[in-house]
């Protein structure tokens, strides 16, 4: 009955206590969870467009802040910095197209997905010797201050740099909806995910779609990058933390943009209040590192094409 | 010359149903075996055999482990390293509170263990496919690794969480723990290995072995044919994972001689993984080569620069090895995605028509 009682019935009554520390918690969930989001958006790019799923895209996300950081420290203004960095990621779109994809072509999406393994690694090996292996602070003038908010029933404290980021988010999602919509381009990836054959019959070059896909993917990478290294600097540790854009996928979808959002909110959020009102005084702490995967695993029972995916996964 | 299939005529069905039909590959595997065995406690370096013959064997188990799940039966596992985990916190577990068990009991029953958990974690496998799959076991890596971690009985509360391999013996020879002779301890590990790949090679020809293959190649057509999914999918979880449980704890208890679960996170998973690619997916030869390759590379590249006279910070080398990695997974994924043992394959029919090629 107690051990109930802790379980079922106290978080809940400590964050009726303490609605202040309950929003906190919220907030810092939602803003680490627009991180996931952003990852889980360039994933679903490619994943929709190609159908495949590119394990590399937090590598991406790290190779492209550090190219962009390394790029400002050797005194190159940011918003050339910014331009010549996503020349970078387009030229890797290009080359991962010709060397990688272009020769597994009709392979499963096994092999592929192995494959994007291997240009994780090789990314990771690159970046480091290209730029070094130290934390990099980002200084790219988002305002960093603690703000804090008087509600109803308190005070709160918000750091700028959050709400920066998570207004970029809405920004970058907004541009990449008109994109999709209202330009030749936009049209033509959706219509290769739609179908890749009838993409081809109505002339659409399907080759030089992946590599723009790929570019794409890769400056949502950029963006990612730049917000995710202000907030911890860029390091190399940003790539496992990456690793959590996979539960995100899950649970919003692989095929949806607002899915890879919503799911990235859900698990930054879920993660901060398990691990604060769950895990910290019942488990010991540190349930992060799993919370998400085992949401994951436990909607892969129940939903497995996610809350928002619009086609239901092969069942075996 | 020497290698020939022609005029080898077989007179009964075992004959033809053996392991090795061709005499020369079966005296050579028995002539390797009895070298390992005999040869090398003779001949090898306390180096050679502890710091490169015991941890690659041990890695070939695991390799073999993943090979049975990934190249026979097609699902993808990023959690290897999760259940070698398993396999090392259970068998000192074991062998601690049941101390009158022998070593050789202990070891099998942690890898049980490890399968039971290995089930646990392929339920989804019923569902689902593909790298859907591939998240569910990063979520065994992840959950088990805190599990370990967080949960002071499984290294029964010890206090700095890394406990010393207990000491233990068979006929008399420590095999565990740090003061475990060189000779004894490979002899050990040596054992497992001979057992577990000869039963892998026999699983792989069975009739458990083809209906893995039967699902990996298609699943709809192998229902069709009447494999159940069910029972198919969750023995190669469960076979795969006590071989990993295997790895693991011989991996804890006789190479780095205690219970700690940095040995065991995702970058192990990984290394296993890309083991199982270099070598071959579908292919017991191909564990042992992949093994060896993966584990060896860092050591020739770390030495290789000062052969030749060179020296390079030690940082360079990782971030060499890093790409190295990621340029051989892609590059056998394109040209040779059955491996090197594959290769070898090639290397044998070559020599079959040698020296007079069509």
């Amino acid at each position: 009955m107690e051990t109930l009682y802790l379980i079922l019935i106290d978080p809940f009554v400590q964050m009726v206590d303490e609605p202040s520390f309950l929003v906190e918690v919220l907030i810092g969930g939602l803003t680490s969870g627009v991180m996931y989001s952003l990852v889980a958006l360039g994933f679903v790019l490619i994943f929709k467009a190609s159908g495949i799923f590119n394990f590399a895209q937090g590598i991406f996300v790290l190779f492209a802040a550090l190219n962009f950081v390394g790029l400002m420290d050797l005194g190159v203004h940011p918003i050339l910095a910014f331009v010549i960095t996503i020349g970078i990621m387009t030229a890797l779109a290009f080359a991962v197209d010709r060397l990688v994809l272009r020769p597994l072509v009709n392979q499963d999406p096994i092999i592929l997905f192995m494959a994007t393994i291997g240009i994780a690694f090789f990314l990771e090996g690159f970046g480091e010797t290209l730029w070094g292996g130290d934390v990099r602070p980002v200084q790219v003038g988002i305002p960093d201050a603690a703000l804090f908010w008087e509600l109803g029933f308190g005070e709160i404290l918000v750091q700028s740099a959050d709400l920066f980021a998570g207004v970029i988010a809405a920004f970058l999602v907004t541009v990449l909806a008109l994109f999709f919509h209202f330009t030749p381009v936009g049209r033509a990836l959706r219509a290769v995910a739609d179908d890749h054959q009838a993409a081809l019959s109505v002339g659409i070059p399907l080759n030089n779609i992946w590599v723009i896909v790929w570019a794409v993917a890769g400056f949502v990478a950029l963006a990612a990058g730049i917000m995710w290294g202000a907030k911890l600097g860029v390091q190399f540790a940003l790539s496992t933390i990456a690793l959590k854009a996979l539960p995100v996928l899950i649970l919003g979808g692989f095929t949806s943009i607002p899915g890879a959002i919503v799911g990235g909110l859900i698990v930054g959020a879920g993660e901060k209040l398990f691990e604060n009102f769950w895990g910290v005084p019942l488990l010991g702490g540190a349930t992060e590192d799993w919370f998400a995967y085992i949401v994951a695993m436990i909607f892969l029972f129940f939903r497995p094409q996610g809350l928002f995916g619009e086609k239901i996964i092969e069942r075996v | 010359m020497l290698y020939r299939e022609a005029g080898q005529f077989k007179t009964s069905y075992s004959a033809d149903q053996a392991m090795l039909t061709i005499p020369l590959d079966r005296w050579f595997v028995f002539a390797l075996t009895a070298f390992a065995v005999i040869g090398v406690p003779l001949l090898a370096s306390e180096y050679l055999m502890v710091s490169i013959l015991v941890p690659v064997l041990i890695l070939s188990i695991a390799a073999l482990g993943l090979n049975i799940l990934t190249g026979y039966c097609g699902q993808l596992s990023l959690g290897t390293g999760a259940f070698m985990a398993a396999g090392a916190y259970l068998a000192y577990k074991i062998a601690t509170n049941i101390t009158w068990l022998p070593i050789w009991v202990v070891i099998p029953l942690a890898g049980l263990c490890a399968a039971a958990i290995g089930i646990a974690f392929g339920l989804p496998s019923l569902r689902i496919k593909g790298f859907y799959l591939a998240v569910a076991t990063l979520a065994a890596q992840f959950f088990l690794l805190w599990l370990f971690v967080k949960v002071p009985w499984f290294v029964n509360d010890s206090i700095s969480g890394v406990p010393p391999a207990p000491p233990r013996s068979v006929f008399g020879f420590q095999v565990t723990g740090a003061a475990a002779g060189n000779e004894a301890k490979y002899l050990f590990v040596l054992a497992f290995v001979i057992a577990l790949a000869w039963i892998a090679r026999n699983l792989a020809r069975s009739r458990i072995g083809r209906s893995w293959m039967a699902i990996r190649d298609m699943d709809i057509a192998a229902e069709l044919v009447g494999i159940r999914p069910l029972p198919t999918k969750l023995s190669a979880f469960a076979i795969s994972s006590f071989y990993c449980g295997v790895a693991g704890a011989l991996w804890a208890l006789c190479y780095i001689n205690s219970v700690e679960p940095t040995a065991f996170d995702i970058n192990r998973s990984f290394q296993v993984l890309f083991m199982v690619i270099v070598g071959g997916l579908g292919s017991v030869l191909g564990s042992f080569l992949g093994a060896a390759f993966i584990f060896l590379l860092p050591i020739f590249l770390n030495s290789a620069p000062g052969w030749i006279g060179y020296s390079v910070a030690s940082d360079t080398i990782t971030h060499i090895e890093f790409m190295l990695f990621g340029v051989l997974i892609i590059f056998f994924l394109i040209v040779e995605p059955h491996g090197l043992a594959r290769l070898w394959q090639i290397a044998k029919e070559k020599l079959r028509l040698w020296p007079f090629p069509y």
